[in-house]
């Protein structure tokens, strides 16, 4: 391509062509949905550089802990503060304990029941996060279609549940976010059993929140009680009782047919690191698959 | 130009985006990373004028589109990126030659690039952005882009000229 010199007007031709290209892009992609035609691209990009991104992400992770190093005593003296600001409350939490612990009996008995399920977990690191420029919360794992990772499937970790996987190349996969705005997902309430349909709102950064809209408008919502998933069919996109959150805000609204909860997710959205995807029991991996039965010794 | 050339720029643009998504997720703020595909197609723009940095704007904006974890309808950064290019190149005569003028350069281009791509998402739908998260976003993407400039901006720009075939002044 020939420089433009300075005297020469720039030729509108190649702007004129160039944003044309752009536009049948879009339309194509926002047209074809699941089967558009760039599909194929898109899996084969996702392919080159998903191992490139696993690689940046393994070289820069010893670098991320470095500035822990330099934490001050200052810094440490005001951990010991909100540490203990922490210890104090949840004391003061664990007074009303008594409350509670109809609700914790509750959220037990469906973790147990996930467990007695037997959801086996694949393992995987976070290498890459989408910017907030590109305004969707997704990330990539270092875990693809040769960990037998596949499209709708539920993403967690150890705080509770992450998202779900939009789309798996061969090393790595997609992962939308809980927070993201397209994200939907089932949630019941710990304490009620009620059910309603939880948005993500796509802010980024400081308080993480998601509004769940409940099925029930005569249903009574706590502050501080527990939700968990309610789970689809077949487990696809989200297996049934993984905790989502609690609840933080309460808006009924007569006027409106619903009820109002405003969730504030277990998950640290800002700091993911180590997560889970749950497959299917007797899926072929590459990798060391979690299996909560086997290890219990149940099976 | 010759293909080791072109071999070098897709190289470029692909290492920008890799670094953008896996490096500097971990130096975001408040999920806000430098773009730094958006950097490349300004030098690009400085160095070489807007048809170059038109096409390089398409092809940086198609790699952002199309690597993970993205998911939105692929294009829109394209469009931005074009744009961006196009735009740069028009005022380089002005902005080529000092340091302030290029960080004005990189400002005002994130600054339309991060819109337009904001923008066509509100019209897509895709997803439907709210206003306030919009105007939350950017200027925090402009101010980062700013910071990174200097280390980033002169080291591509001194590549492109490298790059650049030889030819007859002008």
């Amino acid at each position: 391509m020939r420089p433009t010199s300075p005297g020469r007007r720039p030729s509108r031709a190649v702007l004129a062509l160039l944003l044309l290209a752009s536009f049948t892009l879009i339309t194509l992609d926002a047209r074809g949905g699941d089967d558009s035609p760039l599909e194929p691209v898109r899996s084969a990009m996702g392919d080159v550089l998903g191992p490139v991104e696993n690689a940046t992400a393994a070289t820069v992770r010893p670098f991320a802990a470095i500035p822990g190093f330099f934490r001050t005593t200052g810094g440490l003296r005001r951990d010991v503060a909100r540490l203990e600001a922490e210890n104090s409350q949840l004391k003061g939490e664990l007074a009303g304990v008594s409350v509670d612990r109809n609700r914790a009996a509750e959220l037990d008995g469906l973790l147990a029941t996930s467990k007695s399920t037997g959801y086996a977990l694949v393992p995987a690191r976070v290498v890459a996060m989408g910017p907030a420029q590109s305004f969707s919360r997704t990330v990539t794992i270092d875990a693809g279609t040769r960990a037998g990772i596949r499209p709708d499937m539920t993403v967690l970790n150890n705080d509770g549940l992450v998202g779900r996987v939009v789309r798996a190349d061969r090393s790595t996969a997609t992962v939308l976010l809980l927070v993201d705005q397209d994200s939907v997902v089932g949630g019941r309430l710990g304490s009620s059993m009620e059910v309603g349909l939880l948005r993500g709102r796509g802010t980024v950064g400081g308080d993480e929140q998601l509004d769940l809209d409940l099925v029930d408008p005569s249903a009574t919502v706590n502050r501080d009680d527990v939700l968990v998933t309610w789970g689809s069919k077949k487990g696809a996109p989200y297996v049934a009782g993984v905790p989502i959150g609690r609840v933080t805000a309460v808006a009924s609204t007569p006027r409106q047919q619903s009820v109002q909860a405003v969730i504030s997710p277990y998950v640290d959205f800002t700091s993911l690191d180590l997560v889970g995807v749950v497959v299917d029991r007797n899926a072929k991996s590459d990798r060391t698959v979690i299996r909560a039965g086997s290890m219990e010794g149940s099976r | 130009m010759s293909a080791l050339r072109a071999l070098l720029l897709t190289v470029v643009l692909l290492l920008a985006v890799v670094l953008q998504v896996s490096v500097f997720s971990g130096l975001s703020y408040d999920g806000v990373v430098p773009n730094l595909a958006l950097l490349v197609v300004v030098a690009a723009a400085l160095v070489r004028g807007p048809e170059f940095a038109a096409v390089l704007g398409f092809l940086g904006g198609l790699a952002i589109d199309l690597a993970p974890p993205t998911h939105h309808v692929a294009g829109r950064w394209a469009l931005a990126l074009v744009v961006v290019g196009y735009l740069a190149g028009r005022v380089r005569q002005d902005a080529g030659s000092s340091a302030v003028g290029a960080v004005v350069t990189v400002a005002a281009c994130s600054f339309v690039g991060t819109s337009l791509f904001a923008l066509s998402g509100m019209l897509l739908h895709d997803p439907a952005i709210p206003v306030g998260q919009a105007l939350k976003v950017i200027p925090v993407a402009v101010l980062y882009d700013v910071l990174v400039t200097p280390f980033v901006l002169p080291l591509v720009m001194r590549l492109f000229r490298r790059l650049q075939p030889h030819q007859v002044a002008f």
